[in-house]
């Protein structure tokens, strides 16, 4: 089974059978050693977690206790706000962008001596789904290279799994968390929305982005949503956990917990895919869990409603780089508005481009009703129709891609197909649910799939401990074979 | 033929709130370039907005003072557009849900000019031009403002005066604005349209933007009215534009042609969430509003028996006000206390700034006291005045001033024997009148006056001195 490397390496410190500083040298070395493989890191910040190592021997040195996720060596996705470091989106636009404040969760993470090896890949402004719409290009799958680590935390997923990092934190805006860790074999929670903070994450499309934990075990998901799920007086949409610690109940006894699944979740969805959810049934059942099906017809509306609303936000969220007063400035031009133009054209890849028009067109006049208006109300209908769902079930079982990882280059040559593998993860992001994806099985390649448990709203204790059942009786977890082995 | 106006206000009012409508940044105005900001008013990627509930609580304030209704539900949008003061290239603003709706500010006339809706948004920051560049200072960005927005009630320059001038007094009354209209916290958009008088079908109007005086305004508008009419006369029409007004040419141009009109592509700001105001938070927030000007005149008037014109001017400005109506407290005579503070205070404070603070060196009280003495009999009115020019000038009460005999009054056989002595003492004077001079009998009163240190009533001495030449 796949233990907590959290808890483990919170041990070995507690204890003294490492040093912070050694643990966090070691990482930094496989960076140095893996990261060219992988393209997971775009910026190291050695200094950072070795002053932060320091930090942390010197309590240990006086005998003091630690707290869990001290001295552990982790990364932020490249859109979490890091003060004095850079944060770029992987955007030419804000390719040499240093925040002068903390993000929310970094700042929670910071007080309690998280180690910040550096900065991780993402497809640029969190739009993608193979982590290639980057400026520094995508990043790897740790299971083999020749395939994308997935979009758009692409760079976490990557790092985590390829063991240049213990955990990270990455943004979900349509499954770029959830999707990501499943191509790369490890653990994604997209958490309800409120749950945890957002001041700090450069927005794409607010309504919609949440930040969550890429790590290679449940237990480690369950411990950093934990410490990060903080109401926030920064963040209007910020409620916090509403329950206890889902650490607390990770591990109770799933006897007569009801499972749904809706068929929809598997139109489309690849053979392999669909043996691995159907053997997953089975462990549940194993388990004494209770399998029931319903139908989701609602989820048609899932893909639509999601690019048509989050592009909206986008078009606006993304106004504001326009070269005056942060980031790139085009070079040559003759007045204010040439300047915007130029720096807008030169400065965002051809993705965001077309998001933004996208967003535009559907928010302008004579076609705000058509889109927008349409997409808001469907929305309305996903949201009831989930929580008509959850009458009948406690959790939803769902593939969370309809495949395995693309081959690099194969996302980019053909958008249209690779929106459509969003189907499975977009709706839990409409519907502002907790979902988190976990290791099922390996295809004929031997590339990861995943399988992903949707939860009703704050049910991110429910899912977890479903999650954490399974993953300890099915043991799908396997290591790549890079970085740091423990 | 004869034309009318026909003309709306969109007035932005700053208010007057401590901190900024979406951060804790002061509001103050001037300040080095830049000092007034943060990662969020600035826009920094990443942050996000929070609510000023202060904000709310004026603007319901507001609304409620030019009897609007108030939205229980209501809830903040996007206006996209680009403009490099503009940091995130949205203002937050309300679109189809304001916060007030369906007020009216009623004019001396009777008539009632009609608001359509208050609501709340975010200001800009502010481009400077010097030596070729232009450079963009955010410390305005982010500063609460209401917009008022008008039906097309105006039908006159003096009604539209008066319009300007009702809401800058109602904002100052309940505190929500110091609308000071030359540092930019009130400033008017006039829609303008001229239709032939008697018809009833609305004419094509233009815009005038950005107007930061009430004079500009009137010259803009007559301007704009023969602009029209002219058109209009010489078969031509009206063009629907935006306008600026160049106060030095004392003329409209064009600020921008109808293919460039903005789609600002509203959306809700999913950053901010619902905002509630209970119907019981409305009956609160009433219960802290102050008398408002107008009901205050009508009282003085009324109630007080003061000229209409005092009572103006008694209640143009909150401070005097309720300085005028603290000094009347226990008195018996108000109009006393009215012709004080208007003949006499008002010499100190000139300007309609030190109006508006009205820091005198006579406190409300110290006034009290004195009309108290009026009233008690105890001095007469010309000791009165010359001891409230001392007050002024020296800060001092006036029992600090008066001394037990001042007030002691005057008996009558004091006063008889001044009067008889003035007489005696003053034989030129006494031929003077009885010559037909009629001006000589004051010097005489004034001897009166005089000798009994101003407390001799100067109608009873002008009385009796012709009692006594009489009987001579």
């Amino acid at each position: 089974m796949s233990e907590s490397k959290i808890v483990k390496l919170h041990g070995m410190l507690a204890n003294k059978e490492i040093s912070c500083t050694e643990l966090t040298q070691t990482y930094i070395d496989a960076i140095q050693k893996d990261n060219a493989a992988l393209n997971a890191y775009v910026t190291v910040t050695p200094e950072t977690a070795l002053s932060a190592a320091r930090t942390v021997d010197e309590k240990i040195a006086k005998g003091e206790t630690i707290g869990l996720l001290e001295g552990i060596p982790m990364t932020l996705k490249d859109n979490i706000s890091t003060d004095g470091i850079k944060t770029t989106c992987c955007s030419k636009i804000l390719e040499d962008y240093v925040p002068i404040y903390d993000a929310t969760v970094w700042n929670i993470l910071k007080k309690q001596n998280a180690v910040l090896l550096g900065k991780t890949n993402m497809d640029e402004f969190a739009m993608g789904s193979s982590c290639e719409t980057s400026c520094f290009g995508g990043a790897k799958n740790p299971h083999n290279t020749d395939h994308v680590a997935g979009g758009s935390s692409g760079g976490v997923a990557s790092a985590v799994g390829g063991n240049i990092a213990v955990y990270g934190l990455g943004s979900d805006t349509g499954g770029s968390i959830r999707q990501p860790a499943s191509f790369c074999g490890i653990v994604g929670l997209k958490p309800t929305y409120g749950a945890v903070s957002r001041y700090g994450l450069i927005a794409y499309a607010s309504s919609f982005d949440q930040i969550g934990p890429i790590t290679t075990s449940v237990e480690d998901a369950a411990a950093v949503f934990d410490a990060v799920s903080e109401y926030d007086e920064k963040d209007s949409t910020s409620q916090g956990r509403k329950e206890a610690p889902v650490t607390d109940t990770l591990k109770n006894d799933i006897k007569g917990m009801k499972i749904g699944i809706a068929k929809e979740y598997l139109d489309g969805v690849r053979d392999e895919v669909k043996e691995a959810i159907q053997k997953a049934t089975d462990i549940y059942q194993s388990l004494g869990a209770e399998i029931v099906y319903f139908d989701l017809p609602a989820l048609k509306y899932a893909l639509p409603v999601y690019y048509i609303l989050a592009c909206a936000e986008a078009s606006s969220n993304l106004g504001r780089y326009d070269g005056i007063r942060y980031g790139y400035k085009a070079d040559n031009y003759f007045d204010v508005n040439d300047m915007i133009k130029k720096t807008r054209s030169n400065g965002f890849g051809d993705e965001v481009k077309k998001r933004i028009l996208l967003g535009t067109y559907v928010l302008s006049s004579g076609y705000y009703d058509a889109y927008y208006k349409k997409a808001q109300n469907l929305r309305g209908t996903i949201v009831n129709a989930f929580k008509n769902a959850f009458t009948g079930c406690d959790v939803i079982l769902a593939p969370t891609v309809p495949m395995t990882a693309f081959e690099n280059g194969h996302a980019v040559s053909d958008p249209i197909e690779t929106y459509l593998t969003d189907i499975c993860t977009v709706p839990v992001n409409i519907a502002g649910l907790p979902g988190v994806s976990v290791p099922c099985g390996f295809d004929k390649k031997g590339l990861p799939i995943g399988m992903q448990l949707i939860g009703n709203t704050f049910g991110e204790a429910k899912i977890l401990n479903a999650a954490w059942q399974y993953e300890n009786a099915a043991n799908m977890f396997k290591a790549a074979d890079f970085g740091v082995k423990l | 033929m004869k034309y009318e106006m026909v003309a709306g206000f969109e007035t932005h009012v700053e208010l007057a709130t401590n901190t900024k409508i979406f951060c804790s940044c002061t509001t103050q105005f001037g300040g080095d370039p830049n000092t007034h900001c943060c990662p969020v008013c600035i826009g920094l990627p990443g942050t996000l907005p929070k609510l000023n509930k202060k904000v709310v609580e004026y603007a319901v304030k507001a609304g409620l003072a030019t009897n609007c209704e108030i939205a229980e539900i209501s809830k903040m949008d996007r206006k996209n557009y680009c403009y490099p003061d503009l940091p995130k290239a949205y203002q937050i603003s309300q679109f189809d849900m304001p916060l007030c709706e369906h007020g009216y500010i009623e004019l001396s006339n009777g008539r009632k000019i009609r608001l359509t809706r208050i609501h709340i948004e975010e200001d800009a920051g502010k481009l400077v031009h010097s030596r070729g560049n232009t450079l963009v200072d955010y410390n305005r960005g982010g500063v609460p403002l209401i917009e008022i927005v008008s039906e097309p009630d105006i039908r006159s320059i003096d009604e539209a005066r008066e319009y300007v001038e009702k809401l800058q007094l109602i904002m100052r009354y309940i505190g929500v604005s110091d609308c000071k209209m030359q540092e930019g916290s009130m400033r008017c958009d006039v829609n303008i349209s001229v239709r032939p008088v008697g018809s009833e079908t609305l004419g094509t109007r233009t815009e005038i933007k950005n107007m930061n005086s009430i004079n500009f305004i009137a010259k803009a508008m007559e301007y704009e009215f023969n602009r029209q009419v002219d058109l209009i006369e010489s078969g031509e029409k009206v063009v629907q534009e935006t306008l600026r007004y160049d106060d030095v040419t004392n003329t409209t141009s064009s600020m921008r042609g109808k293919e460039d009109a903005n789609d600002y592509r509203y959306f809700r700001d999913p950053d901010l969430v619902t905002i509630n105001v209970p119907r019981k938070k409305v009956e609160e927030i009433k219960a802290t509003l102050p008398e408002l000007p107008f009901a205050k005149q009508k009282r003085y008037i009324e109630e007080l028996g003061l000229p209409e014109a005092d009572a103006q001017l008694l209640t143009k400005y909150k401070k005097i006000a309720e300085y005028y109506e603290e000094a009347i407290k226990g008195t018996k005579n108000p109009k006393t206390a009215a012709n004080f503070i208007i003949g006499q205070i008002f010499r100190h404070v000139e300007n309609e700034a030190e109006k508006e603070a009205f820091n005198i060196n006579v406190s409300a009280e110290s006034l009290n006291e004195l009309i108290k003495l009026i009233d008690s009999g105890k001095i007469r009115m010309n000791l009165a005045k010359s001891t409230l020019d001392k007050m002024l000038e020296t800060g001092k009460k006036p029992s600090e001033l008066l001394s037990d005999s001042d007030m002691a009054g005057l008996d009558e056989n004091t006063f008889n024997e001044l009067c008889q002595q003035a007489v005696e003492n003053n034989p030129n004077a006494v031929s003077d009148y009885k010559n037909g001079k009629e001006k000589a009998i004051k010097s005489l009163v004034g001897y009166v006056m005089k000798n009994s240190r101003g407390k001799a009533d100067a109608l009873a001495a002008e009385n009796k001195i012709k009692e006594l030449i009489q009987s001579l």
